[in-house]
């Protein structure tokens, strides 16, 4: 349902910086269903990337071979992304505030973790440089929390503004995609709200599921069910792709 | 004429203390040179590598290395890098220094490392905590519009090691497909030690593509399936399954030491560890 709910929000020639498992599912879905000339750009430097399968890393043969070309990293990240190139960047993360500040480094303190995260990636200067950033995350109240416990990449920092006044170029997160529905940042105070639920979701388990006292939209939306088209697409995908990780590899020696 | 075997190449080239970058994004990783290492116990490395994933996991596990430079560390699209993780976390099998970056802050120091320029600039790490955590994050005021912009100390490795698809008999090396933060990294090194999975009279390199000459090269071993369970691309594909595999390998300090000591240890190179692998039921 993240998925479909996720693809449905991305357009045709969109030019889409994506990061690997949920984004990279939804961004697919949306090429196969509607976006066909949507422009999917991994940080392995692929850009223009059409794969049948969805990649398990973010550098898979697929994602080269079905290129509209390769381009080395400092490029990726200096002449596509930071030049302003992209229009939307699509991330996931462990934790997210109600600005829409993202954590993807450490749970517990950065010198003596509880647990130690892969870390940030390219995701600091996606979330910087896209022109807006969408974020996909399951919601409990472990990962929507009242304040990070490290700033892997910048939403709307401290909110009222803030971001804009420090001059980041891109507008930052404009959506966060969960499993309870669709979240949107107040226009005024940047505070993230509920808009949208799904329908088998009430609002009251969508507050309660979330770590900061999560107000809702004027109105919340109730999000269409998956047509049997966008189901069968998505089963499609990933049956496509559990085939496709399952082949044994053949080494030339 | 830098054609060695691997074994000689990394007796001569890498040494215990060194900063070493094993580069490769995803594709091309020099898996079998790594494993050289392990093999020949090297000891308080100071690895250098943009995304730490299976291949810094086994050479942390197996305890080469006391500090990392990194920017993302885990098994992509699996999850956790757990040996670097138990290195961070528990100091085991010894405690991990990190010096952590973003893809592009790397990326950049890779740039001004093969430049020879003092730091790397970007516009960069805006709003984040890693500054707070690596030092070396800085900014400088740009001399024309007073503009503050991140940057980063350049890097410089003692030795980077790549993998490649071929050589020429001179020593050539041409690599194509995903190439990451190689050519860079590879210009930034003092030394520079490339596997490739073959040689060949003549390298038919494509104008503009990614070719490092001779005599930047300082040894070439030529180590078909050298980047398994990476890829080569024209070779073979990434082994997905066995990245999968490896959370499980991985996570118990026990069986992954089981691991390294069958394969790595009990085996003198590459084609022996292939073997092994072979003889216990891995389809390759």
């Amino acid at each position: 349902m993240m998925t479909v709910t996720a693809a449905r929000m991305l357009w045709d020639r969109a030019v889409c910086f994506v990061g690997i498992g949920l984004p990279s599912a939804a961004a697919n879905l949306a090429r196969l269903l509607k976006a066909p000339d949507i422009v999917l750009i991994y940080e392995s430097g692929t850009i223009g990337t059409r794969p049948n399968v969805l990649p398990l890393s973010i550098g898979d043969g697929e994602l080269a071979d079905t290129a509209t070309c390769v381009v080395p990293l400092p490029e990726i990240f200096a002449y596509w992304l930071q030049a302003g190139r992209v229009d939307l960047g699509f991330l996931g993360a462990a934790q997210v505030d109600r600005f829409g500040n993202l954590n993807s480094t450490v749970i517990g303190p950065y010198d003596r973790p509880q647990t130690r995260l892969p870390g940030a990636g390219g995701a600091p200067e996606i979330a910087l440089h896209a022109k807006q950033v969408y974020v996909i995350i399951k919601q409990s109240p472990r990962t929507f929390v009242p304040s990070l416990d490290f700033v892997s990449s910048a939403g709307f920092l401290g909110g009222n503004g803030e971001r804009a006044r420090r001059g980041a170029p891109g507008r930052g997160p404009q959506a966060i995609i969960t499993d309870y529905g669709l979240m949107r940042p107040d226009p005024t105070t940047d505070e993230f709200v509920l808009v949208a639920r799904y329908e088998h979701v009430t609002v009251a388990a969508a507050v309660a599921a979330c770590g900061w006292p999560l107000r809702t939209g004027a109105a919340v939306e109730v999000i269409a069910p998956p047509t049997l088209e966008e189901l069968e697409a998505l089963r499609e995908l990933h049956a496509r792709t559990r085939a496709a990780h399952a082949v044994r590899v053949k080494l030339p020696i | 004429m830098p054609v060695a075997t691997l074994r000689e190449a990394i007796e001569e080239h890498v040494h215990d203390g060194d900063m070493v970058a094993l580069e490769g994004f995803t594709h091309l990783i020099p898996f079998a040179a790594g494993h050289e290492i392990i093999r020949q116990r090297r000891r308080h490395l100071h690895l250098v590598r943009m995304t730490p994933d299976l291949l810094y996991d086994q050479m942390i596990g197996a305890g080469c290395a006391d500090h990392l430079t990194f920017s993302w560390g885990g098994n992509p699209g699996v999850g956790s890098a757990h040996r670097v993780r138990e290195a961070i976390e528990k100091s085991w099998p010894q405690p991990l220094q990190v010096h952590e970056h973003s893809h592009a802050g790397m990326a950049a120091a890779y740039v001004a490392g093969a430049s020879r320029l003092p730091f790397g600039l970007l516009r960069g790490y805006f709003g984040t905590d890693l500054a707070t955590v690596n030092p070396d994050i800085r900014s400088v005021a740009c001399p024309y519009t007073g503009e503050q912009i991140a940057t980063v100390p350049p890097l410089n490795p003692d030795v980077t090691i790549l993998h490649a698809q071929k050589a020429d008999l001179e020593g050539n090396v041409l690599m194509s497909g995903i190439v990451g933060a190689q050519k860079e990294a590879a210009l930034a090194a003092k030394r520079l030690v490339v596997t490739v999975e073959e040689i060949v009279e003549h390298l038919d390199a494509p104008m503009n593509s990614v070719v490092l000459p001779a005599w930047v090269v300082s040894a070439v071993a030529c180590v078909p399936g050298g980047a398994w369970p990476s890829y080569a691309r024209g070779y073979y594909a990434r082994d997905n399954a066995f990245c999968i595999a490896w959370d499980e390998i991985s996570r118990d300090r026990e069986r992954f030491a089981a691991w390294i000591e069958r394969y790595v240890y009990g085996t003198r190179n590459h084609r022996e560890f292939v073997q092994a692998l072979r003889a216990d039921g891995v389809s390759l």
